[in-house]
């Protein structure tokens, strides 16, 4: 759900980062935030494990500028992508406006990564949304790995609908900025449609 | 939730914080935050000072929602009210609808029964301008024009520029 603040000439929007855990969600904000001029970010915040897994969520929130006179502020989320933390991962896509879904590339995560995106699916629904009419993208991360799957026998699986995707590699930063502008953009134009 | 909003108006802002700074006074608590489920920031007042705010409001729903969630585990609704007591200042949070929060800082200048016993007040007052605003967001369109209407997918180039 986005915040539009007319008091402040504000306007807040929600995307959330999926997948199976270690896929590369939490290396994503990393890069972001990394490569983000200070003046547009503020403090990265990680609620995690002694092993640096998500526990509950990590949170980013960035104001890349103004549209119209409004100050347009992104809240990145991730969720903890360890299976049995589903009562956390329900509570962030709460108010989401969209999704990027972080796919692990390494032949062996295949299956983890159906569970996920099915568990998204579910996630979503239960609060009433569809995935398929929410803006959405699909990231192929740690293409860098010699295990990786081809990316037609990824998309079989999991884009089937040939929604706006990229490859990446996210600790060095491939592919980051391409799949939060896409999301991003995404977002604004799903705004666009709503406020017609 | 996806294909919602929730729209602030001026004159909201007005009188939300017309009951917060009431409250600052009347609690003589140090600041007051107004979130929402989803961790944004709707409402401040009070000695902000160099509080990260934005990482608060996220924080907080975060903290709400993971304590609601506790709560259906032992078969209650929600707590609605949870106090986190530090060795000088405090946070006192209730819920004043299902989407909206309220978070109170203090310190020993006030105390946790004054507080209690203002917020309570305050709850009712809050509860209604945030149900009116409902209201409005389920039929924004009367209410002049989203400034996201006309949009252009250049307006969204010049975000990513710098
Ligand atoms: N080789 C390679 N390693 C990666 C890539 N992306 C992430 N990693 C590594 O994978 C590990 C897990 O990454 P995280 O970002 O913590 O994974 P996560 O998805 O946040 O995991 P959870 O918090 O458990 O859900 C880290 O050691 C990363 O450095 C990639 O593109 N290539
Ligand atoms: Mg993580």
């Amino acid at each position: 759900m986005s915040f539009i603040n007319y008091s402040a000439r504000e306007i807040n929007c929600k995307i959330v980062y999926y997948g199976p855990g270690l896929c590369g969600k939490t290396t994503n904000l990393q890069w972001i935030y990394k490569r983000t001029n200070p003046k547009l970010k503020g403090k990265m915040i990680s609620l995690a494990t002694e092993t640096e897994r998500t526990l509950f969520f990590d949170f980013l929130p960035l104001a890349l500028g103004t549209i119209r006179g409004f100050q347009t502020r992104f809240h990145l989320y991730t969720v903890p992508g360890q299976v049995f933390y589903n009562a956390s991962r329900k509570l962030i896509l709460k108010g989401c406006d969209g999704v990027v879904f972080v796919a692990d590339s390494q032949a062996e995560r295949m299956e983890a990564n159906v569970e996920s995106l099915e568990n998204l699916r579910v996630n979503l629904d239960a609060q009433g949304i569809e995935l398929a009419t929410t803006p959405f993208i699909m990231q192929y991360n740690k293409r860098d790995l010699p295990n990786a799957a081809p990316i037609d026998e990824m998309r079989a699986l999991l884009n089937p609908r040939q929604l706006t995707e990229f490859e990446a590699c996210a600790p060095n930063g491939g592919g980051v900025f391409e799949t939060l502008k896409a999301v991003a953009r995404e977002v604004l134009h799903d705004l666009k449609q709503m406020s017609r | 939730m996806h294909g919602q909003q929730l729209l602030l108006y001026e004159e909201d802002h007005r009188s939300v914080q017309a009951v917060i700074r009431q409250l600052i006074r009347d609690a003589d608590a140090l600041a007051i935050f107004v979130v929402d489920m989803n961790g944004q920031l709707v409402a401040e007042a009070g000695e902000v000072g160099d509080i990260d705010t934005i990482s608060l409001a996220s924080l907080c729903a975060g903290c709400v929602a993971a304590t609601a969630g506790l709560a259906r585990l032992v078969g209650e609704n929600d707590f609605p009210v949870h106090f986190h007591q530090g060795r000088r200042a405090s946070l006192h949070i209730t819920r004043i609808t299902p989407q909206m929060i309220l978070a109170v800082i203090f310190d020993d200048r006030s105390s946790l029964g004054l507080v209690r016993l203002r917020v309570r007040k305050a709850v009712g007052g809050l509860a209604r301008i945030f149900e009116t605003l409902r209201k409005k967001t389920e039929r924004p369109r009367a209410f002049g024009n989203s400034p996201f209407a006309d949009i252009t997918d250049e307006d969204i180039d010049n975000l990513f520029s710098n």
